[in-house]
């Protein structure tokens, strides 16, 4: 009974925290323009969260520079269990243009587990969209 | 007694990650230290490897806000240094889209200016009325964000009459949107009151600190690339450089709202112009040794780029400078003096793009001031003079 309540509230209300390791910006503006009337990532119980603390998923963006390698890795550290790394954006996935770079690690997935990949240079709203949907559907 | 506070880099008030030091006395900022590199990618070191067309495409992953902004500084440069000239249709449409970009940049800076100054239903309409302008781009590019337009010797995609006209049509729009945010600023004292006298930065110290776009352009000084110096169609194009003489967080919204307007005019008078004609010429694979400097009036002010060639298909050294590196000393001078509480704003009425900024990581020198213990009863007296006589002047009138 209780597990079947948590994982209803889990469903129905992730909170998220966006997370910039290093982005061009291309793909954080459009993961805000998801937050806003048009796409509305809101009606599914989706609320961003300025606080690592307060989240369930991460949606992080960028190839991760790294200076910021370690804060990601407090950052996810400081996100309460069961938590959940979305990928948005092709240098999430691999580092995408900056492949090779001195400073890249070329991926999220070097430094903390990820979820769910979200493809695209940047990915679409609605590709961020059916990413959140579709971590909702595996809980 | 001082405080250092840290901000950032994961911070509630920033999207982007920058590291702010603060030093505080009570409320009020002392100094300011911004520490960068956090964004640091090599973008610089990775150019030199490839060629003059695949850096295009580098180049616009610079920032995604800006994206066109870059690609258009660096073709430019590369345009000079080939020795080739793009058709008259080509430079209109690359300017018609740098318009645009400029468009969705500044009502998204008007969002975030509004979110940031607990206006949050103001944040949503402006990014509702963002995504008009957005399908225009999708329709003229193919991308929402980044267009791949430009290319060495013009643009890669053209123009119909269908897609003019609706251009035109979301224009329309987007115009009559914009004179309701204007009148928003007369009918919510608010917002004007949260605004005024935040982030003070006077004409002079503009000046000595070299800001650069809307930040310069609040504080009276008129700088614009556009005119100064003309690029692409723009010495063809009638416009007007907005100014503010306020020197605040109120005027930097104000020459945004302005300039809406005056994209809004330079986009229809390149749409109802455009010339006839091909958009494109064939570049050649090498260039010769030389080095040029090019200039680019992007949304967040002047952004150049530094390019030298050795005579191969690569360059041997390309410098960026974006227009928010220019910013960071005036943003130090705009943080000093004011409150804890508005530094979110007055960071984010620069319009901030710490991607774009972060080149080389470079650090803006705190005063080291020496410390004094003070009892409580003798700060809160500090601060009750304080209050009874503040520093910042807040007079709350919308200046239309």
């Amino acid at each position: 009974m209780l597990k079947r309540l948590t994982r209803w509230s889990r469903i129905k209300s992730p909170w998220i925290l966006h997370l910039n390791s290093g982005a061009c910006n291309a793909c954080d503006i459009e993961i805000v323009a998801a937050l806003t009337p048009r796409f509305d990532v809101e009606r599914f119980g989706v609320l961003l969260k300025a606080t690592p603390r307060h989240a369930d998923v991460i949606i992080a963006t960028g190839p991760v520079t790294r200076q910021i390698k370690d804060r990601i890795i407090r950052i996810y550290e400081q996100t309460p269990d069961p938590k959940f790394v979305i990928a948005v954006g092709a240098c999430a996935m691999s580092g995408c243009v900056y492949r090779g770079a001195y400073n890249i690690m070329g991926g999220l997935d070097q430094v903390i587990p990820v979820n769910v990949y979200v493809p695209g240079c940047p990915a679409r709203p609605d590709a961020i969209l059916d990413g959140v949907i579709k971590l909702l559907g595996k809980l | 007694m001082k405080f250092t506070i840290p901000i950032g880099p994961q911070h509630p008030a920033l999207k982007e990650p920058i590291s702010l030091r603060m030093t505080v006395e009570g409320e009020v900022i002392r100094d300011a230290d911004i520490r960068l590199g956090y964004n640091h990618r090599g973008l610089e070191k990775l150019a030199e490897e490839r060629t003059w067309i695949q850096n295009i495409y580098l180049m616009e992953r610079i920032c995604g806000i800006c994206s066109h902004s870059h690609t258009t500084c660096y073709v430019q440069g590369v345009e000079k240094l080939m020795e080739i000239e793009p058709p008259k249709r080509g430079l209109y449409i690359r300017t018609l889209v740098a318009e645009l970009e400029r468009i969705h940049s500044h009502l998204l800076w008007l969002g975030v200016a509004g979110h940031e100054a607990g206006f949050d239903s103001f944040f949503m309409y402006t990014w509702r009325d963002r995504e008009v302008v957005m399908d225009i781009l999708e329709m003229i590019s193919g991308n929402r964000v980044h267009y791949a337009m430009n290319t060495i010797g013009g643009v890669r995609r053209d123009l119909d009459d269908l897609q003019v006209k609706k251009i035109l049509d979301g224009l329309e729009v987007l115009k009559k949107r914009t004179e309701y945010y204007f009148k928003i600023g007369a009918n919510e004292p608010t917002f004007v009151a949260r605004l005024a006298g935040v982030g003070y930065l006077s004409k002079e110290r503009a000046m000595d600190l070299c800001a650069v776009g809307p930040t310069a352009r609040a504080s009276g000084v008129t700088r614009d690339v556009r005119k100064d110096d003309p690029y692409a169609a723009y010495d063809e194009t009638p416009f007007d450089v907005c100014t503010a003489d306020t020197c605040d967080v109120l005027g930097r919204t104000v020459v945004r709202i302005k300039e809406l307007f005056e994209s809004y005019k330079i986009s229809e008078f390149l749409l109802k112009s455009l010339p006839a004609g091909g958009i494109a010429v064939k570049a050649p694979k090498r260039a010769k040794p030389n080095e040029v400097l090019s200039r680019y009036e992007a949304p967040r002010g002047e952004n150049t780029h530094y390019i030298k060639s050795n005579g191969t298909d690569k360059p041997e050294r390309l410098k960026v400078r974006a227009p928010t590196l220019a910013n960071y000393p005036a943003t130090v001078e705009m943080l000093r003096n004011g409150f804890i509480a508005d530094i979110p704003l007055i960071f984010a009425a620069i319009d901030p793009c710490i991607c774009c900024a972060e080149r080389a990581v470079e650090l803006v020198n705190a005063r080291t001031g020496e410390e004094k213990a003070l009892r409580f009863s003798e700060l809160r007296k500090l601060a009750d003079e304080r209050f009874k006589n503040p520093s910042l002047k807040r007079n709350a009138v919308w200046p239309f």
